[in-house]
């Protein structure tokens, strides 16, 4: 096995809340191999959100170590951690979180245009990106005049435009109805058949179903590593350490 | 992100909000247009004043007979008599401020070459004069000591009268008729052209006095050694009103007017005149810097309300742009570009709208302007500065927001 794409080790996030230290997520340890399918479910409070903004290094950790395809990232500044989103990692959102004054092209060549890619290139990346999730013919088309399903797609298009290592999905169903979530989800499936990381959030049983391996929070703690090869362990002592992760890959 | 992107994105996200774009360019269009009309105004008033001066002569007064009163009928400048070439020669020994007194004749009459005329102005002077209002000679020579003495018949004549007898032919050794009297032009005035109210300044003769005086028609008006007016010019333009002053004070007692009587002539301080309306032009100037500055301000500060707006109601984008990898300056220059581009569209009405109101004011009014593309530049820039000045603070505030608290926003 190769270097894995997600390696956490220990890793904390803790919130001030007034005077009170709020613990989100304790000692989450976790290897993430690529090509994985990876759900992460959990009740509201559990942690999973804050788990899903450290792995897609939105947010920084207060303790622990966190290696994103090998780099460690733990203490990167605002900046090169945008760095890092630009290159490695493609959001998916609940609500789509597309520029309404813009049509579906110019919403997926965003994370181009801070890329500085040129204009050409940038379409010619954009139209394959809107081609590969079915919507080839509704480039110039703006997101108020698609479903909730197309502009969904839209959006994983976005993410993967730049061939990002990892996908992250927070809730990607949320606000489509059953069948368009199935359809979403099976797309999804697709692109990690592609050879893409795809990391799901979720708290639907049905939506987790389509990964291998399902991660469950409680409290702030992973309490169950679940895949369809069997149960995980969870506890950190069984991980190898991160200075292993040389001889682990050969 | 490279600026054209961000040009792009910002004239985007303006043209989403139409209505809400052009209010917030009201006070920068406003400032701009009062900073175009302010420079083209007053550069007009200044160049008006620099022509008159130059028309003039520098530091140039004129002393003007007095008026007659008789029997409560007051007679209108000119209409009492009584300045001499006796007076001229006294100021030159008596006012020390003054550099040369000229004294002059002036009539009108009709100038005959070969079989055209024309009507023009006929001066009766001494070369002093043509030195006092600096009028050089283009061609040919100025008046001899001789001529002025002895009543020669010889003449200097003006561009116009060139081109209207001479048809621009050189006229120096030619002779002319004024009042049916031969005179022999002996050089030619450069020229001073129009002023810019439309008076022709080149539109004379000059003739020696002593001439005018045995000659001319005028001569009968002007007995003895009685004159139209006498020209002064000071030793500086600081000594104007010193001079002013010594020959008031000269002439009365020469003329022999009790203290509390009126004077009998004018003393006629044209570039004090000048002065005094360039004053009241550089306080029109003033104020129209007054509304460029307060509009331009509270301009500034609509734009820097209405990002604060737009960042706040854009939190969500601002969250979206940082996840897919936007840096904070490049949240920073999207929203300085937009402020900037809301101050530029503003600046470019504005102008549009300055260079019109000075258009017209030029066609139908009586103001004196200049249209300089230098005041424009300037203006754009001006405008520029303002968006980028008012615009930092809210795309500041953007640029630091928390991606994961901006994404949540609803």
């Amino acid at each position: 096995m190769s270097v894995p794409i997600i390696r956490t080790r220990q890793l904390c996030r803790e919130y001030l809340v007034g005077a009170q230290t709020v613990k989100a997520l304790i000692d989450f340890s976790i290897d993430i191999q690529h090509g994985e399918f990876v759900a992460i479910m959990g009740p509201s409070g559990s942690g999973k959100s804050t788990c899903m903004h450290l792995l897609g290094c939105l947010d920084t950790p207060s303790a622990g170590e966190y290696h994103l395809d090998g780099q460690n990232i733990s203490s990167l500044d605002a900046d090169a951690l945008a760095g890092i989103r630009r290159r490695k990692i493609g959001f998916v959102f609940q609500s789509f979180n597309l520029l309404g004054g813009a049509n579906a092209i110019a919403n997926v060549e965003l994370p181009l245009v801070y890329g500085g890619v040129s204009r050409a290139q940038r379409l010619e990346q954009a139209r394959a990106a809107l081609d590969s999730v079915g919507l080839a013919d509704r480039g110039h088309h703006l997101p108020a005049q698609l479903s909730g399903g197309q502009m969904q797609r839209v959006a994983i298009a976005r993410a993967i435009v730049n061939r990002p290592a990892l996908v992250l999905a927070d809730e990607p169903t949320g606000a489509l109805d059953t069948q368009t979530g199935q359809e979403i989800m099976a797309l999804l499936e697709s692109l990690n058949r592609c050879g893409m990381t795809v990391v799901v959030i979720t708290h639907e049983a049905e939506i987790a179903a389509f990964a291998q391996r399902v991660l469950y929070f409680r409290d702030g703690r992973l309490i169950e590593d679940r895949s369809t090869s069997g149960v995980n362990a969870v506890t950190a002592t069984t991980l190898p350490k991160i200075g292993e992760a040389h001889h682990e890959a050969q | 992100m490279k600026l054209s992107d961000s040009l792009l994105s910002a004239v985007s996200s303006l043209r989403a909000n139409k209505l809400r774009t052009a209010l917030t360019t009201l006070g920068i269009i406003i400032g701009v247009s009062a900073v175009i009309a302010m420079v083209g105004v007053g550069k007009g008033a200044q160049l008006r004043i620099e022509e008159t001066i130059q028309g003039l002569g520098e530091n140039v007064l004129f002393v003007r007979n007095g008026t007659s009163v008789a029997g409560g009928v007051r007679g209108g400048a000119n209409s009492k008599i009584s300045l001499t070439e006796a007076d001229a020669t006294a100021i030159i020994a008596g006012a020390p401020s003054i550099l040369i007194a000229a004294p002059t004749l002036r009539a009108t009459g009709q100038v005959i070459f070969g079989n055209t005329n024309w009507f023009s102005t006929i001066y009766g002077v001494g070369d002093t004069y043509l030195q006092a209002r600096d009028w050089q000679i283009e061609n040919g020579r100025t008046f001899s000591t001789n001529e002025e003495r002895s009543s020669t018949k010889v003449a200097i004549v003006g561009q116009t009268i060139i081109d209207q007898l001479f048809l621009g032919q050189d006229p120096v050794g030619e002779t002319i008729r004024i009042d049916r009297i031969p005179f022999r032009v002996v050089g030619t005035i450069r020229a001073k052209g129009e002023s810019s109210w439309g008076r022709d300044h080149d539109d004379v003769v000059f003739v020696p006095l002593s001439a005018a005086r045995s000659r001319l028609d005028v001569g009968k008006r002007y007995r003895g050694n009685l004159v139209r007016d006498i020209t002064l010019k000071a030793r500086s333009a600081d000594l104007l009103e010193t001079a002013e002053q010594e020959v008031t004070d000269l002439l009365r007692e020469r003329h022999r007017i009790r203290p509390g009587a009126p004077d009998d002539f004018y003393v006629r301080n044209v570039a004090q005149y000048l002065k005094a309306r360039a004053k009241s032009e550089r306080t029109m100037s003033l104020l129209l810097a007054a509304v460029a500055g307060i509009s331009l301000l509270v301009g500034g500060i609509g734009i820097m309300n209405i990002m604060l707006v737009s960042v706040t109601e854009r939190t969500r984008e601002v969250g979206l742009r940082m996840a897919v990898g936007a840096r904070r300056i490049d949240i920073l220059v999207q929203f300085v570009t937009e402020a900037m581009a809301v101050s530029l569209i503003g600046g470019a009405i504005g102008v549009a709208l300055g260079l019109g109101g000075l258009l017209t004011a030029a066609r139908f009014g009586d103001w004196p302007v200049v249209i300089s593309p230098f005041s424009a530049v300037i203006a754009m820039g001006f405008a520029a500065l303002i968006g980028i000045f008012f615009g930092y603070y809210p795309a500041h505030k953007a640029s630091r927001l928390d991606p994961i608290v901006a994404l949540r926003r609803e």
